[in-house]
């Protein structure tokens, strides 16, 4: 079989999802062996104008004309991979949603505003079917290592569904809560490798929110340190706001 | 000689951070219009930190941009410190100068070898060069991920710091850590040195327009990454407080980017503008390279600021094991690492006030600046980044390049403004941002 034709674009983000991909070093040059990139804008003057069998996303939607572009990549490639927070749940930018559009607008451009077109944040998977989910912002190298692999044998890729406290305790860190400092880790997907507690931090909740925190968050962290769960949900806005997207949708219907 | 025509429009830019278009409009050999413009979808990063904690700011910011986010990091730091009033110790200060050299070496490398070398060996992307030239792409790579493994053990990952936060650290790094991030940049000095060697033999277009260079200085000796005023080749000298005063930022029609000017039409930040500014306070070695490589202050040839990024990644190099062997001889305080989250304990106090940070990042001065309430939520918030302030020393470089070079053909002439425009490494994405934008003929 010839090497899957793979290409890179990027919507509304900052870029540096496909930076850990340059991050990897010479196994980088692994990865290239197995796939031929067609198309990645930001290291390549190249342009691909045919079909293409992997397209990694990265980045949100925000704008008409990114709607139409995002829609015409989907009609060109097989496998769609929806890559970082920015492009799985709206991450950062899902933030502006927090404000009446045409009022932030306004403030960043003035009373001309109108003529800069923007539309409320959305994810990828809010607007075309996404294949593969690779959380993170940045995205794990290793888990994506893994997504990697899955697409090219066909097969499945299953994001976990528990918090990540799981693997925060599996690394020894002693919870932030014994220290007086909330952390979305017990409603936050894991699949980081815990990374900003092993680095001393919190969790800001970067990978989404598991599903059903009560029953796949960690039940006996939020048990013990009485977590409030409100306020970890309100916090939950700065990577999470674009969910709201669904959840008004579904009201709808 | 026939009069000449040409029409140029280059859409989507690559090998830019973000999205920029060039358009150029040659008619009878008058340019009619020449411009770099900012198409890149807006994020609103101002508008979405107001009513956030200040102890958020830094994680948000650095968001902004992937490749410097270690420096927008910083320069949030600065900032949010400035507002509250809290001072960082000696410790915090040094281990933060050598976050700032890391950074500056990984863009650096980047920028060199991934978007600039292929231009100059008469390839299209790196990605051929993987079959013409496997040993470059194997040391590119290598030196990028050396970079990238010190701040792994220093903040957690180099794409969007984790220990690096107000206040100081969550984490310091223990002993055995130091050791092998002194390991790591050791072992980089010989890769460093085939890429002086490699760097020596590109031919850059030659093409020369003088301009007002301005980044941070300072009356000590140390070459000025993170602390000191602002300053200009012209002669201004200013705090960091009066930054609107350095940047005077105005509106063009044609860009959803802010254009800026001091004493002049336009003026560059970036590494050449460092090198143009304080060049004396280098590392010895760092001075050995530009001197090997014939570049002296004041060097007006904006395609050489490729060549004053060379010799500041042997500068950070040097500096930043210099700082780790210094850390080892006094030993680490533990006692400053710190939690903080968002303050819920008040480990922090905090009070109102109006901050600025004003940090030397890879492509230039980044200004950030917060005002807070008295519980330090933000009630303003103004980011002015690198590539703001070069886009319109860019289009006057574009405007005296394009009538010099009219005899070229359209390819020629649309790479050497390509080169140009990439010679700034301009991260497009960051910069669009606060504007009151007028329409001239709408
Ligand atoms: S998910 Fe985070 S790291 Fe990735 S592009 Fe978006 S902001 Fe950048
Ligand atoms: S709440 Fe945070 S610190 Fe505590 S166990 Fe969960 S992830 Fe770890
Ligand atoms: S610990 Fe939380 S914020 Fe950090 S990478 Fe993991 S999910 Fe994201």
């Amino acid at each position: 079989m010839s090497k899957p034709k793979v290409a890179f674009f990027d919507f509304a983000c900052c870029e540096g999802c496909q930076l850990q991909v340059a991050n990897m070093g010479e196994s980088l040059l692994d990865v290239l062996g197995a796939i031929d990139v067609v198309e990645f804008r930001e290291v390549m003057s190249e342009k691909w104008d045919q079909d293409f069998d992997v397209a990694i996303v990265e980045g949100s939607i925000t704008t008409p004309h990114a709607i139409e572009k995002i829609k015409k990549i989907r009609e060109r490639c097989k496998v769609l991979i929806a890559y970082g927070s920015c492009a799985t749940i709206g991450g950062v930018n899902g933030m502006k949603n927090n404000f009446p559009l045409d009022k932030i607008r306004e403030e960043v451009y003035g009373k001309d505003y109108k003529y800069f077109e923007t539309v409320e944040t959305r994810a990828v998977p809010q607007v075309v079917k996404v294949d593969y989910l690779v959380h993170g912002c940045p995205v794990y190298i290793p888990e994506f290592v893994n997504v990697l692999k899955a697409v090219l044998a066909g097969l499945p890729y299953q994001v976990p569904d528990h918090a990540v406290c799981v693997e925060c305790k599996l690394n020894e860190n002693v919870c932030v809560y014994e220290k007086g400092v909330t952390c979305l880790g017990p409603v936050t997907k894991a699949g980081c490798n815990s990374w900003c507690i092993n680095n001393g931090n919190i969790c800001y909740g970067c990978r989404g929110m598991v599903t059903n925190p009560n029953e796949n968050g960690a039940k006996d962290v939020i048990e013990k340190y009485n977590v409030p769960m409100n306020l970890v949900r309100n916090k939950m806005n700065m990577y999470n706001q674009c969910r709201e997207i669904d959840q008004s949708e579904q009201k709808k219907r | 000689m026939s009069k000449r025509n040409v029409s140029i429009n280059v859409e989507y830019l690559t090998r830019v951070e973000g999205h920029g278009n060039i358009v150029v409009d040659v008619k009878n050999n008058k340019l009619e219009t020449c411009q770099l413009q900012i198409v890149e979808a807006p994020r609103f990063f101002e508008g979405m930190l107001q009513g956030r904690s200040i102890f958020e700011a830094q994680h948000i910011t650095c968001r902004i941009c992937g490749i410097c986010s270690c420096g927008h990091t910083l320069a949030s730091i600065q900032a949010a410190e400035d507002a509250i009033g809290f001072i960082p110790s000696e410790q915090t200060t040094k281990l933060r100068k050598f976050l700032l050299h890391m950074e500056n070496l990984d863009s650096h490398i980047l920028h060199i070898y991934l978007l600039v070398a292929p231009d100059l060996l008469g390839v299209k992307s790196f990605v051929p060069l993987i079959n013409t030239h496997n040993d470059i792409v194997r040391r590119a790579l290598r030196m990028k991920k050396t970079c990238n493994d010190v701040c792994d053990i220093l903040v957690g990952r180099h794409v969007h710091p984790i220990s690096s936060i107000v206040g100081g650290f969550t984490k310091l790094p223990r002993e055995k850590d130091i050791d092998a991030m002194h390991k790591l940049l050791h072992h980089l000095r010989k890769d460093m040195e085939a890429t002086v060697e490699l760097a020596a033999k590109f031919k850059f277009p030659e093409f020369e327009r003088d301009t007002e260079y301005v980044g941070l200085v300072s009356d000590n000796d140390e070459y000025p990454m993170l602390t000191g005023e602002v300053g200009s080749t012209d002669g201004v000298r200013k705090n960091k407080k009066e930054y609107k005063s350095i940047t005077n930022e105005f509106i063009v029609p044609h860009s959803s980017a802010k254009f800026a000017k001091l004493s002049r039409a336009s003026y560059a930040v970036g590494a050449l503008a460092r090198f143009n500014l304080n060049s004396k306070k280098l590392h010895p070695k760092a001075k050995a390279v530009a001197k090997a490589v014939g570049l002296k202050p004041k060097c007006t040839n904006p395609y050489l600021n490729t060549v004053a990024q060379l010799v500041e990644c042997v500068h950070s190099l040097e500096d930043g094991l210099e700082i780790l062997e210094d850390l080892k001889k006094t030993g680490i305080n533990y006692d400053e690492e710190i939690i903080v989250g968002l303050n819920e304990k008040g480990t922090i106090p905090v009070k109102a006030g109006n901050g600025v940070g004003a940090v030397e990042v890879p492509r230039g001065i980044l200004f950030h600046n917060y005002e807070v309430d008295d519980q330090g939520i933000i009630t303003k918030a103004n980011c002015i980044i690198p590539t703001n302030q070069n886009v319109n020393n860019i289009e006057h470089d574009m405007k005296k390049l394009v009538p010099e070079i009219l005899k070229k053909s359209d390819e020629e002439i649309t790479l050497d403004l390509e080169m140009l425009v990439r010679a700034y490494d301009p991260c497009i994405s960051c910069s669009a941002h606060f504007l009151d934008v007028k329409f001239v003929n709408r």
